[in-house]
């Protein structure tokens, strides 16, 4: 299942937000390394089967209001920060499991997303969630799922009419 | 700073801007009344509904619409517990800010019931002097629907807007309910199935409640600016405190602002339309020597009466795609119960158009993510039916609004306090729509696994009954023109004045009586 920069665009649709903030974020030869750290969360939190995580998540991210995308990749330097701390690297530079569990020794799988929390709390909230969001409100990770237009997406009044799926296209 | 100063001369003064104050407020302003409406919450940004949409769908996020608090403190004593503040919206909107949108007419029984059943009591008007406002009615809030209901009372003229075809789950659904002789017909909404009013058509959220983000949905929002257009002055974040009063007569309606000052607003006349619980807060806070029990309040049945709609249900799976969750409002539904005597309270059933979990909501509350996370998600999604019900309370003088005088709110007043139960009639009306309910998911080779019966039932958050119309003032409050037997110059919409209150959800007969108040009170001024 490929993710595209059209279904980041789609998702920040779903979340009413026109996709043109930050749009300066793209332009960089070398990626901002708390991007490259959300990245690396998309690609542990995501299923495995979604391919093409890296433009959809930097299209999203510099789609976010300012507000919103400065706390976002705020709590990925502090995450960045642990993975430093713990394993003498880098988020990005872990591989699949041991960033997984990062987050969950972090306890960030059963933490309460809240913006005013302590560090588990906020990765939940600002890195998991917001990523999570981002995902399962689009079609494409719908889709996977089942349902081709999720909650909080604006896909229109036919799907629920339909008897299956419609393909792709 | 907004002014919320009064008018130094007002016509009309409407206490609340939902649908009831909204819609008496634009017709007597377009007629060229001078109107101010005061309400006591804010007006919310239309532009800040996806926000709204966040904090619905995300967990930790805050904002939905504000209820709560020191504002909105309130009691719940009754022998089932009332919750109170998800059941309302204080903001110019009100509650349609956060409603369904289902607006079906009552039926011609719920203005008789006592007549031809001996319980409850009758309305002193009856469905023929309601029926061109309920026409007019579906035009003011853009209804959607069809004529295809074969229990529904005679109507005159088409729906306003084409309804909204039946989704997929609707047809397994016709199936099984055509082996059981229960006829399945559309539903009313009052959402647009094409642009209408200012508004795009549905773009399929499906969120309608608590938010619609497209507009699309109506709300009140569309007659306070009609009313505004038209001259009215709107005051938020104004909330009346007492309506002081001579002996017959209203003088001012006494309001708060935010910066901590008090003002009066006169006027000619005033309508309340705060609700079925702040309706009666209000009159009971304006008690005086003339009024020693509040005003209005002669028979002593203010605060009395009080009904909500008592929810049943059935859910269960089945083994095929039943696509829910694609849109947040039902297509079908079946009055077939409604007019039976087995069980006597109205029962009205309607099919799910999102029934289990939605995805992107379980995948935001989920302890887990990757691989493993949507394993779960495809196996919580996908197969789920449920079929819901409303179910009549009938008035019952115990289920009553007082005050409750050991707490305050942010002003110093008494809060309301709910005294809420159900009655062994809608019990056994709740147990009877759960076998016909639990007959129709059998019908389909479902696998039940939830029901909603008479111990777990809450309300559907429908408040009614609380200021009775009536034509005898010893044995109702307002007359059958919603002014109040005790004062000559109050007038009061919404549903607290429905003496019965069926199982129909209450805006469109809401809506219907504001427009035949506003009528009236053109006539009085």
């Amino acid at each position: 299942m490929d993710l595209s920069r059209r279904d980041a665009l789609a998702a920040l649709a779903a979340a009413g937000i026109a996709g043109a903030a930050g749009a300066t974020l793209l332009d960089d030869a070398d990626p901002d390394p708390d991007l490259t750290t959300l990245v690396a969360v998309a690609e542990t939190v995501y299923p495995s089967a979604a391919d093409g995580v890296e433009p959809f998540v930097e299209t999203y991210a510099a789609g976010l209001p300012d507000d919103r995308r400065d706390d976002v990749l705020d709590v990925a330097t502090e995450l960045d920060a642990t993975a430093r701390d713990w394993f003498d690297a880098p988020l990005a530079d872990l591989d699949r499991a041991t960033r997984d569990r990062l987050l969950r020794e972090l306890g960030v799988d059963a933490a309460d997303p809240d913006p005013d929390g302590n560090l588990s709390d906020r990765v939940r909230f600002f890195l998991v969630n917001e990523l999570l969001y981002a995902f399962y409100a689009s079609p494409t990770g719908g889709r996977l799922v089942g349902i081709e237009n999720p909650t909080g997406y604006p896909g229109g009044t036919e799907s629920y009419r339909r008897a299956r799926m419609e393909d792709d296209g | 700073m907004a002014d919320r100063s009064p008018s130094a001369r007002a016509d009309v003064c409407v206490v609340g801007a939902g649908p009831a104050g909204a819609i008496v407020a634009a017709r007597l302003a377009e007629i060229g009344h001078d109107v101010v409406v005061l309400d006591a919450g804010p007006r919310f940004d239309l532009d800040d509904r996806t926000d709204r949409l966040d904090a619905h769908l995300r967990p930790g996020v805050d904002g939905r619409w504000g209820m709560g608090g020191e504002r909105d403190a309130y009691a719940s004593s009754g022998s089932r517990d009332y919750p109170l503040n998800a059941a309302r919206v204080k903001g110019v909107g009100g509650s349609t800010l956060h409603w369904q949108g289902m607006v079906m007419r009552l039926h011609e029984r719920d203005f008789e019931l006592h007549s031809r059943h001996g319980v409850g009591t009758d309305w002193p008007i009856d469905y023929a002097d309601l029926r061109p406002h309920y026409a007019e009615a579906e035009r003011e809030l853009g209804v959607a629907g069809a004529d295809d209901n074969p229990f529904a009372p005679p109507r005159e003229e088409p729906f306003p807007l084409p309804a909204f075809p039946p989704s997929h789950s609707d047809a397994i659904f016709a199936e099984a309910c055509e082996s059981l002789g229960l006829p399945i017909h559309s539903v009313p909404n009052a959402r647009n199935s094409e642009p209408h009013g200012g508004a795009s058509a549905c773009v399929g959220y499906g969120t309608c409640k608590p938010v619609c983000p497209s507009g699309a949905k109506y709300t009140a929002e569309r007659h306070v600016a009609r009313a505004e257009a038209a001259g009215a002055r709107v005051v938020d974040r104004a909330p009346v405190q007492r309506l002081e009063h001579s002996d017959e007569r209203i003088e001012a309606a006494v309001y708060a602002t935010p910066e901590g000052t008090e003002h009066r607003q006169e006027a000619r006349a005033v309508v309340l339309a705060c609700g079925g619980v702040e309706n009666v807060r209000l009159l009971l806070l304006s008690a005086s020597d003339a009024h020693p029990d509040g005003l209005a309040n002669s028979s002593g049945l203010v605060g009395r009466y009080f009904m909500d709609h008592c929810f049943a249900g059935v859910g269960g799976r089945i083994d095929r795609p039943t696509r829910q969750n694609h849109v947040g409002f039902n297509t079908s539904e079946c009055h077939a119960l409604y007019d039976a005597t087995d069980p006597l309270p109205g029962v009205k059933l309607e099919f799910l158009n999102y029934a289990g979990p939605a995805p992107v909501i379980e995948a935001l509350h989920a302890d887990d993510w990757g691989d493993s996370l949507l394993e779960d998600l495809r196996a919580s999604y996908g197969t789920h039916l449920a079929v819901g019900g409303l179910v009549e309370q009938f008035p019952d003088a115990e289920n009553r609004i007082t005050l409750d005088h050991s707490a305050t709110d942010d002003h110093g007043n008494p809060v309301p306090d709910v005294h809420w139960s159900v009655g062994s009639e809608t019990r056994a009306a709740i147990e009877r729509a759960n076998e016909v309910q639990r007959a129709i998911l059998d019908e389909l080779g479902a696998e039940v696994d939830w029901v909603v019966g008479p111990d777990e039932t809450g309300p559907a958050f429908h408040h009614m009954g609380t200021t009775r119309m009536g034509a005898d003032p010893t044995e109702s409050v307002v007359g059958p023109d919603c002014r109040a037997h005790d004062c000559d110059n109050l007038w009061i919409a919404g549903s607290s004045v429905f003496p019965t209150g069926g199982a129909m959800n209450p805006t469109l007969t809401i809506a219907a009586l504001s427009c035949r108040l506003a009528d009236r009170l053109d006539g009085w001024l």
